[in-house]
């Protein structure tokens, strides 16, 4: 057995022991969409004790955008001389009507990227091309995003624009304790969110709302740490701000990256899947950098179009129900012919349930010896 | 309306259904078994297996259509070598011969096609196969990439031996030849990311000498299988399926580079699910299990096998992976294309 492995351990058996001293059922939500699967990847759920939940939360990127913005994404590809750069996990999400893999397959110029930049470096190389950042993601993404905008202006490229849907993980976590009815007795927060936003601003949900928040990375010793710690804190009563991922997250965050973000993006109210409009929880470009908004370059104009009937992706990701609660889970909706989001993504938790866990056939049962 | 997630079935191919996936078991099963399926074909084995008087021989065909056409630890005609010699070996069939058919795109380099030959010369050499026969095309711009390659492989079956799913028992070992996921990982960087430098490095390597190798010395061996498109889950998956058994892996026993580990964590990839191309599961019994690790390190290609799991007597088809931390999850067959995550 590594060290490594001791070490988790030992943090299991510390969870098991103040969770049975707790009698009590907890849940706590994780708001990262690695986390989620990560934490079924490492197998961390089979070992939990039965009155601890990790609930998933609006983490994954692909899962919280609003229908409306995925059929503005479909309806951009379509178009003639528009090339779409997309992010991979975004190829398959379904739209009202067709999905970019789709589109794609009926002759769409749907590109797959992995940085932003690669969508500033076509739109320099095929100049007739009108290429278009679907830039979607939350404040992992989003630096990146204002740091594409800022370069194709340094260019001078007339051709690159970007349809910006970036959202925060904050006011979402504020507007599930505000508006949803689900309980939570603490929060597991973001990695790489927190690298760039820091750790401090987590602070109101500790003081205010009274829940605990404990920051940590993706490995199988950070996130049995971490869940260890929310239960000691529960155990406690004493909510707290804990840092487990110091070695990445500051106080802070990454002053760089938050300067580049004010710079080019000013919150503006975003359309969440699930959550449905919160104010100030998204970023739109500001009216300087205008000129490469392609919602305004396009004359899209922003709709509401209803989620695929049946499809309960938006109450999975709040933490209302899980996806075997979900008629069309594993029946109609798998990820090969995927209808909700959280199946597509690889960080989706309906994905990560019916990849991890066996398909509705055996409820809420691992796999047992 | 035309809700594409509704439909029964779809209207055109999608590239993920070249992913060896479950959605590559969609178009197979759904498209091609129907029309051409017959008993040899519907086995869906690496090798269909023929008969010629008392002789039994094995037949296989694989194109090739990876970009960039050269990567780290290999290029694509080593691959087209490598990828048919292995399907046959995993069968339990010596090569007789090889035949290539090359499709080149108008413009290609003619240097670059001589480094291709090369390459895969160099490799049959190495084998001890060689290209017995062959065909060109030459296409126009737009209408292929580079270069493709198609390679068939004849080879003969030892007398008397059955590799297949059907004589996997209870109680089996699963050992693999070494640390997974570096060919598709080495591919992924080198084409999506060229202006990163790694350390990745393609597995790709003929495995038939040493496969005869081990057959020679170990009897036993109950089924083989290269771990290429759909990686380590894939084949674990799918000898869970096809025996009804229950497969188990240990994942602390499961190599993977600590570059590969990096690269697939940046990717957001499991390396469990992704390709090798020098790689054989082989499910051998539980008795002869260290004697065939011990002939398998005696060959370059298999210095670092494992025992990374084992055929458990639950007929619930399943494929379970025991994590590092104790946990258990299911594992199951990639659906497709394997898509990076966003963050």
């Amino acid at each position: 057995m590594t060290r490594r492995s001791v070490e988790v351990r030992e943090f299991l058996m510390r969870l098991e022991w103040a969770a049975a001293k707790l009698e009590r059922d907890v849940a706590f939500m994780e708001v990262c969409g690695t986390h989620t699967v990560n934490a079924f990847r490492c197998g961390l759920h089979s070992l939990m004790p039965p009155n601890v939940t990790l609930l998933s939360g609006p983490g994954c990127p692909v899962c919280v955008t609003a229908q409306g913005d995925v059929d503005q994404m479909i309806h951009l590809a379509g178009r003639p001389g528009v090339t779409l750069c997309t992010y991979g996990d975004m190829l398959r999400v379904t739209g009202s009507h067709s999905s970019l893999e789709l589109e794609r397959t009926r002759g769409a110029d749907i590109r797959v990227i992995y940085s932003a930049m690669d969508a500033v470096k076509l739109a320099a190389d095929e100049p007739r091309r009108e290429v278009v950042l679907a830039a979607v993601g939350f404040e992992t993404t989003a630096p990146a995003t204002a740091i594409a905008v800022l370069e194709a202006h340094r260019r001078g490229l007339k051709n690159f624009s970007a349809l910006v849907t970036h959202k925060l993980v904050l006011p979402a976590m504020r507007a599930l304790l505000d508006g949803v009815p689900v309980k939570l007795d603490g929060f597991l927060c973001p990695g790489h969110v927190s690298v760039i936003i820091g750790a401090e601003v987590y602070r109101p949900i500790v003081e205010k709302y009274g829940k605990p928040c404990v920051i940590v990375g993706f490995e199988d010793l950070q996130l049995a740490a971490g869940l260890c710690r929310l239960v000691e804190l529960a155990l406690d009563g004493t909510p707290r701000l804990e840092n487990l991922y110091p070695q990445a997250v500051s106080p802070r965050g990454n002053a760089r990256a938050l300067e580049v973000l004010e710079r080019v993006f000013e919150p503006v109210e975003a359309r969440w899947r699930g959550l449905a409009a919160i104010p100030a929880s998204g970023l739109g470009l500001r009216a300087k950098w205008s000129q490469y908004d392609a919602a305004r370059k396009f004359g899209l104009e922003a709709v509401d179009a209803p989620e695929p009937p049946g499809c309960r992706c938006g109450e999975v990701i709040t933490g209302q129900c899980t996806p075997h609660d979900c008629t069309l889970f594993g029946t109609a909706c798998t990820p090969v012919r995927p209808i909700g989001p959280c199946m597509v993504s690889s960080e989706g938790t309906c994905q990560a349930w019916f990849k991890y866990k066996r398909a509705r056939t055996a409820k809420h049962e691992y796999v047992k010896t | 309306m035309d809700r594409p997630t509704r439909m029964a079935h779809w209207k055109r191919v999608l590239l993920a259904h070249g992913g060896g996936g479950q959605l590559t078991d969609d178009l197979v099963g759904g498209v091609v078994l129907p029309r051409l399926g017959n008993s040899a074909l519907n086995e869906l084995l690496d090798s269909g297996i023929a008969t010629a008087g008392d002789e039994q021989l094995a037949l296989t065909i694989d194109s090739y259509v990876v970009q960039p056409l050269e990567f780290p630890g290999g290029d694509i005609g080593k691959l087209a070598v490598c990828g048919t010699i292995n399907d046959l070996a995993v069968c339990g069939a010596a090569p007789l011969g090889l035949a290539m058919s090359l499709i080149l795109q108008e413009g290609l380099e003619r240097s670059v096609l001589e480094r291709l030959m090369d390459s895969a010369a160099a490799t049959a050499k190495e084998a001890g196969v060689a290209v017995i026969t062959g065909d060109t095309k030459v296409v126009g711009h737009g209408q292929g990439d580079g270069v493709y390659i198609t390679t068939a492989g004849l080879g003969r079956l030892r007398s008397g031996l059955r590799l297949h799913p059907d004589q996997v028992r209870p109680g089996d070992a699963i050992l693999i030849n070494g640390p997974i996921a570096d060919h598709g990982l080495a591919v992924m960087l080198a084409r999506e990311m060229p202006q990163v430098t790694s350390v990745l490095k393609s597995d790709v390597a003929p495995l038939n000498k040493m496969i005869q190798g081990l057959l020679d010395r170990v009897a036993g061996i109950r089924f083989m299988r290269d771990a290429t498109r759909g990686g380590l889950a894939g084949v674990a998956a799918d000898l869970a399926s096809r025996t009804g058994l229950h497969v188990v892996l240990d994942e602390a026993q499961i190599l993977v580079r600590p570059g590969t580990r990096h690269a697939a964590e940046m990717l957001g990839l499991d390396p469990l699910d992704v390709a090798n191309e020098g790689k054989v599961v082989i499910v051998v019994e539980k008795e002869k299990a260290p004697l065939a690790l011990e002939t398998l390190r005696e060959y370059i290609h298999g210095v670092d096998s494992r025992l990374v799991g084992w055929i458990e007597d639950r007929p619930d088809g399943i494929c379970e992976l025991r994590t590092t931390i104790g946990g258990r999850r299911v594992l199951q067959k990639p659906y497709g294309e394997q898509l990076p995550r966003i963050c």
